[in-house]
């Protein structure tokens, strides 16, 4: 071999000595970990930021200050500061609750015996856990199709779907123990996901039609269908268009006494979310569909049925989506009803974003949102702000996560070394 | 009387590589002027610099004797300066007058194209310098030579006195390259100014009035082609002796391994691109496929190997037919495949380079217990072939895009060849590489070949095809022309049979002594 | 690569593929003799209106059929073509699919009319109109797309401006400025998606995808805060008057149709002339197409690839923002959440069929129209079918086209990837 002539090689020629592999997670995340939760921290910064701006700018003490900014423009800035805390405070409160209320809810339970005072106190954080379950399940879902390089919108249909496949079972079967029960209701529910999932899965890889409007599309249909259900034959008794409830031998235990709803949904999220782990990075399978994900002609050159990746990650996409919906029903509401989905496919997209579609950054995720969302409901009663400014605050967090180079911009971060990871390639073919 | 052009101290740094280092090159009227440099020497950038398409990071550039600041093409065309790209810079859904047209569109009643009046300009210009073409046929229905002429009358329309070609014989025969070169000596007689890059010593040394060297982005020198030697360029362009000729020993082929027959292959357009084509490769022996660029050799590959579906007609491989078309199939006969879009087919790019060594094999029990891989294994693997084939990496786990293309390349041959293997195809092995990993490259294949592996080889380039071949197969327009033995081919008759033209047995030569080619880069 | 585009002698998948759809469409044709013909009655007929109540047009009388022979006449239609598919092979499935689907629906409307009457122009012309916002939509993936810049924000473009429209209507009592804000407005987001993906080269799919989530909860936002209160002050727009054009609206069928709508339609129709001229026509559509097909071949020859994208991706922003006004002042005069119902989406699939071209996106637009439609008038004619599933007709019928088997389009090369100039 003659001496390099490329400058390029010279300067890697240093021996090819191994560095040892960087343990778990670091190794698959762009430049060091520390880097890697710079930009997520900081969209989730900027959006609640900008939330804020939109809080203020809907407040009515601030406007009734503003209509006197030119006499008191400090009573501006202390009604907008006002105005946010305000609206932020009761989201926080809503979201862990009263750190002081716990600790003397604690001292009574050990002083007394009497755990009313502790279970009230951390109802708001349980409750956040609460609606953190399917938010797991659902970014999940979205991150699995972005290792494969598919845009899963129709985590919404999905969630509906596989709600509506668990409330059979959970309602239709009657008789059985719980222990045979609830697992055919989480299946029933996984499975009606999957199917979902996977029609917009064939569609891409029979015929490459894009999976961003069929996944939508298969949104509208389950919306469609599940009016058609609702108010025909899944019906219960009586006029209001909801299923019945399920048998309790198909509930997901609950770790408390009403009203806390808290239940092994929540375990059984992060149990799924570790499986993803495993099933993207420590196997064949996840070979393959990071590979399709990163190039798949590539994948296509090294004997990789792209097709069939396509197929089979929309269908445990659809199928963890259906999760998410079974879920909430077996574990939280018991039954289905109209407009049961509240925007969760949208919101599994941001989820997966913010993760950076890595399972444990899902989880992270889905806990932020779920304390978010659950905190917005108070947020709502106690400051009037419509729940929907947690929309907005996701979209800005999506478009932040998105746009590393604004964030950097933004703050004025150099470049990292490595180059972020390509999601979408327009139409294919 | 001054320089048409000239460029001073010119810098250009690129994260980790010093593109253009201080480079200085002047540009007489009506000279044509030879830019030489092996790949990655800084040819392209500086004229990508000329161009307005880069900002230099120091230099300046004068334009008959005026400083002048190009920050974009829009200058440098304002001064009259016209490129003719590597890659054709060419829509190709448009017609030639569209192309021809855009960005300098001729308006009728301030406001609509007018087609008919640019069209009538091509035509002139055709006749003016025997450049001939149809203004309204589309670019993607026009064979590569004529695609050429049409990236020539776009710098001519716009009235470009200074010329720039990049490496444009690349996609020509050697007959088309004589004709370019007819029409470039006309261009100047007319007063045009042609700078000429390639990394081919014959061009220079037939075509050139004054030749610049460059390497690893510095000026080594200016020589007329009186002065110099083809070995005396070939060390300045690489800094070294470089011994010019592959030495091969004679082959001793065996059985086939692979066997076509009445090949029809359709690309990803839906259009036949390989038609009726049928050859046989044996066991040690290599056979070359020749042919300009375009003509059906990547769609032939790509059936071959399970990338594209075969249409009709039969393949063996070690004497058994292959139906169906999955590459993993194809590959687990012992066949290893060295693609010619290396970025697109043979690396996972974000990959680490661990998980590039396995990306065929990562299922075997070797790396794969069940379903969990073994990353020990793999490990393992990566680190005994980055020292085997002299990988240049930091470490086996950054990622395949950190790596120069040789390295990479190497990495894809260190992949395919550590395989037990039977057949070899090897697409395009040395595009784009600099001559130490060429060489390298090559005495791989040489030595593959000698341990009785067949080997298919398609390259583009005609003089690797006659250093590798024992036998070459010329292509046009999908079909295979002749069959040759590589001791009876000259340069002249795979020229013409690379054009679809059967040459006369009184052309061919007389056969040359086996075991030296001459290699030219 | 030379032109020539032969073919091999069909070969046996293709043969056979051939077969199987001329089998499939015999067998529909007998089906639906057999789905529509049972329950209906030797001397029954079908009324289909040909005026429209309140039209200028000139009267034309009602076109009344005998059912049972309507019925055999269509199905068998429907069986020759599928028959002459075997025997022969249709060149272009576009004009298969498209006959046999006249057939089905003809036949589908003669029976669900049955002993009935059925207004066919009223339906024909709220086609036209629930095409509209489709089109426009489309229209504005066009001229996006053909710059190579994925704009899947439509949807939220159209009900941020659908909410705009109406409040600003409301607000001045003017339509015309309510509508000027709508444009604008659409115009606004469509710059922004135009500089993230342009200067900060975010994920074209993913900016989408958040605008629609940050219109969604932006007009849902506004909506409860202020709009459920104050419904009458801030949205209540009222709608555009239906404007009849001299002597063109008095041809009857055509007139009531085409020649009799509100602003917002006839414009639509105005933008897919136009456009259709700019694109193919002008400097500025020959470089716009440059741009979507080989950026850095117009980038060479000193075309402002980032200017072109921007102006594109900003022009059909306010195209998709006048969609949205056609929600509120051009349909019900107030706004309601996600009243916009998919329509975006539908919109692309529309622009996908239409092969990215605006003639094309529009005539794709009317088929979706017309589904639309008819499914709203059958929920009327009360047919035993669940109107839930007749509303799933246009989301199926996107995912058909999606499929590709009523003809392949080819997006620009270069669409959805962002430009480095280095």
């Amino acid at each position: 071999m003659a001496t390099p002539p490329n400058s390029q090689e010279t300067r890697n020629a240093a021996s090819p000595a191994a560095s040892p592999p960087r343990p778990g997670v670091a190794r698959y995340v762009s430049g060091s970990a520390a880097q890697a939760l710079l930009v997520p921290v900081l969209a989730v910064f900027v959006g609640l930021l900008l939330g804020g701006v939109v809080i203020a700018a809907t407040d009515a003490g601030v406007a009734a200050v503003f209509r006197a900014f030119s006499a008191d423009p400090g009573g501006v800035f202390r009604a907008i500061w006002q105005a946010v805390v305000k609206g932020y405070g009761a989201l926080f409160y809503g979201s862990i609750g009263s750190p002081r209320e716990m600790l003397d809810g604690y001292r009574i339970y050990l002083e007394t015996g009497d755990n009313k005072a502790l279970l009230k106190a951390i109802y708001p954080f349980t409750e956040s856990l609460t609606t953190a379950t399917p938010y797991i399940f659902a970014g999940l879902a979205v991150a699995l199709g972005f290792r494969c390089g598919l845009f899963n919108i129709g985590a919404e249909g999905q969630f509906f779907i596989g709600a509506l496949g668990a409330a059979f079972v959970g309602y239709s079967i009657s008789g059985l123990p719980a222990f045979l029960h609830l697992p055919l209701a989480l299946l029933g529910g996984a499975l009606a996901g999957a199917v979902w999932g996977a029609v917009p899965g064939y569609l891409k890889a029979r015929f490459g039609a894009h999976e961003v409007v069929n996944t939508i599309m298969m949104n509208w249909i389950a919306f469609r269908l599940s009016d058609w259900l609702l108010t025909g034959p899944m019906q219960a008794a009586g006029f209001r268009p909801v299923t019945p409830n399920i048998k309790m031998t198909a509930a997901l235990p609950r770790f408390f006494e009403d009203p806390l709803r808290f239940n092994w949904g929540f375990i059984l999220a992060l149990v799924m979310a570790y499986v993803v782990y495993w099933l993207l990075f420590k196997t064949t399978i996840g070979f393959e569909i990071r590979a399709v994900g990163a190039n798949p002609d590539g994948a296509k050159y090294a004997g990789i049925n792209v097709v069939r990746n396509f197929v089979l990650v929309m269908t445990l996409s659809g199928a963890l989506a259906g999760l998410a919906g079974t879920a909430q029903v077996l574990g939280v509401d018991h039954w289905v009803g109209q407009g049961f989905s509240a925007g969760y496919g949208f919101d599994s997209i941001a989820l997966a974003l913010l993760g950076k579609s890595h399972p444990l950054g899902v989880v992270l995720a889905a806990l932020l949102f779920g304390f978010l969302r659950s905190g917005a409901t108070r947020m709502q009663s106690l400051a009037g702000i419509p729940i929907d400014i947690i929309s907005i605050i996701q979209g800005l967090v999506i478009i932040f996560v998105a746009a590393p180079a604004l964030i950097r911009w933004l703050f004025r971060i150099p470049v990292p070394t490595a180059e972020e990871t390509v999601l979408t390639r327009g139409w294919g073919k | 009387m001054p320089p048409v052009l000239e460029l001073r101290n010119i810098t250009k740094a690129f994260p980790g590589v010093l593109a253009n280092d201080h480079i200085n090159l002047d540009l007489n009227e009506g000279e044509i002027h030879c830019l030489l440099g092996e790949n990655g020497a800084g040819k392209t950038t500086l004229m990508n610099i000329l161009y307005g398409l880069y900002k230099p990071d120091e230099g300046e550039i004068y334009v008959r004797g005026k400083k002048a600041e190009i920050h974009d093409p829009n200058d440098a065309i304002a001064l009259g300066i016209g490129m003719v790209h590597q890659h054709f810079m060419l829509v190709p859904v448009m017609t030639v007058t569209e192309n021809v047209m855009l960005g300098v569109e001729e308006k009728r009643y301030g406001l609509f194209l007018d087609r008919a009046k640019v069209a009538a300009r091509i035509r002139e210009l055709s006749q003016l310098y025997g450049l001939e073409v149809d203004p309204n046929r589309y670019i993607k229905d026009l064979p590569v030579g004529i695609q050429q002429r049409v990236e020539i009358i776009k710098v001519l329309y716009r009235q470009a006195d200074i010329l720039i070609l990049d490496e444009p014989t690349a996609v020509l025969t050697p007959q088309e390259v004589e004709g370019l070169f007819k029409v470039l000596r006309s261009l100047v007689a007319k007063g045009k100014s042609i700078i000429f890059i390639t990394h081919k010593l014959k061009e220079v040394m037939a075509l050139a009035d004054r030749i610049t060297v460059l390497r690893n982005g510095r000026t080594v020198g200016t020589v007329t082609p009186s002065e110099v030697t083809p070995e005396k360029l070939a060390a300045m362009m690489v800094g070294r002796e470089v011994n010019l000729v592959v030495s091969k020993q004679e082959a001793h082929p065996t059985e086939p391994a692979l066997e076509v027959k009445d090949l029809y292959v359709a690309d990803e357009r839906g259009n036949l691109a390989v038609r009726g084509v049928s050859f046989d490769v044996r066991l040690g022996e290599i056979l070359g496929i020749a042919g300009v660029q375009g003509n059906g050799q990547t769609e032939l590959v790509y059936a071959l190997t399970g990338l594209l579906p075969i249409q009709a007609g039969k393949v063996r491989i070690l004497g058994q037919p292959i139906r169906s078309t999955s590459p993993r199939a194809i590959l687990e006969r012992g066949v290893a495949h060295v693609p010619e879009d290396r970025q697109r087919h043979g690396l996972i790019l974000s990959f680490p380079i661990h998980d590039n060594f396995v990306l065929c094999t990562y299922f075997w029990p070797l790396f794969a217990r069940g379903l969990r891989l073994q990353e020990k294994a793999i490990y393992e693997n990566a680190q005994k072939l980055v020292e085997q084939f002299d990988v240049r990496t930091p470490s086996i786990f950054v990622p395949a895009s950190s790596l120069s293309g040789g390295n990479q390349q190497k990495v894809i041959v260190a992949r395919e060849f550590s395989r037990p293997i039977r057949l070899l195809i090897a697409s395009q092995p040395t595009r784009g590489l600099d001559v130490g990993s060429i060489e390298y490259i090559h005495n791989r294949i040489l030595e593959k070949r000698d341990q009785g592996t067949a080997i298919l080889l398609v390259s583009s380039e005609l003089d690797e095809i006659m250093a590798l071949s024992d036998r070459i197969a010329v292509m046009y327009r999908g079909q295979i022309v002749d069959i040759v033995p590589a001791a009876q081919a000259t340069k002249e008759s795979i020229g013409l049979l690379m054009a679809g033209i059967h040459p006369d047995e009184a052309m061919k030569a007389a056969p040359t002594r086996p075991g030296e080619v001459e290699r030219v880069f | 690569m030379a032109a020539e585009t032969l073919s091999l002698p069909a070969t046996e998948a293709a043969q056979r593929k051939r077969l199987l759809i001329g089998a499939l469409l015999i067998a529909l044709g007998l089906g639906m003799i057999l789905l529509f013909l049972p329950d209906s009655e030797a001397e029954q007929t079908a009324k289909f209106g040909m005026n429209l109540v309140g039209s200028a047009a000139i009267k034309i009388p009602d076109l009344v059929v005998p059912v049972q022979a309507s019925l055999y006449i269509l199905s068998l239609v429907v069986v020759f073509v599928g028959a002459f598919h075997m025997a022969r092979g249709v060149r272009s499935s576009g004009a298969l699919f498209g006959i046999v689907a006249l057939a089905f629906v003809g036949a589908f409307l003669v029976w669900a009319t049955k002993g009935k009457s059925f207004s066919l122009i009223g339906m024909l012309s709220s086609s036209l109109v629930r095409a509209t916002p489709i089109a426009l939509a489309a229209l504005c993936g066009v001229i996006s797309e053909r710059a190579a810049v994925v704009n899947i924000g439509i949807e939220g473009i159209m009900l941020i401006s659908a909410q705009a429209a109406v409040v600003a209507a409301t607000v001045t009592k003017s339509l015309g400025l309510g509508m000027l804000i709508g444009i604008l407005m659409g115009g606004l987001i469509a710059a922004i998606h135009a500089f993230l993906v342009i200067r900060f080269k975010v994920d074209q799919i993913v900016s989408g995808v958040a605008i629609n989530i940050f219109a969604a909860g932006i007009t849902s936002f506004i909506s409860s805060k202020y709009l459920q209160e104050q419904g009458d002050l801030l949205n209540n727009s009222g709608t555009f008057p239906i404007i009849q054009i001299p002597l063109l609206s008095r041809i009857p069928i055509l007139g009531p149709i085409f020649f009799e709508n509100n602003i917002v339609v006839y414009l639509m129709m105005l933008i897919v002339i136009v456009m259709h001229i700019v694109l193919y026509y002008t400097p500025w559509g020959l470089r716009t197409r440059a741009v979507g097909e080989h950026p850095k071949a117009a980038d060479t020859l000193g075309v402002n690839v980032f200017f072109v994208r921007y102006v594109n991706v900003i022009v059909g922003g306010m195209i998709a923002g006048l969609g949205g006004v056609y929600f509120t002042l051009g349909s019900v005069g107030r706004f309601d959440e996600i009243m916009t119902a998919g329509k975006g989406f539908i919109g692309l699939a529309a622009m996908i069929s239409g092969n990215w071209n605006p003639i094309g996106a529009f005539l794709a637009s009317l088929i979706f129209g017309f589904a639309d439609s008819l499914q709203v008038k059958m929920q009327i004619l009360a047919t035993p079918i669940p109107w839930q599933f007749l509303a799933m007709a246009p989301y199926l019928i996107t995912m058909v086209v999606l499929t590709g088997v009523i003809g392949r389009a080819i997006p620009p090369a270069a669409d959805g990837q962002p430009y480095e100039k280095q």
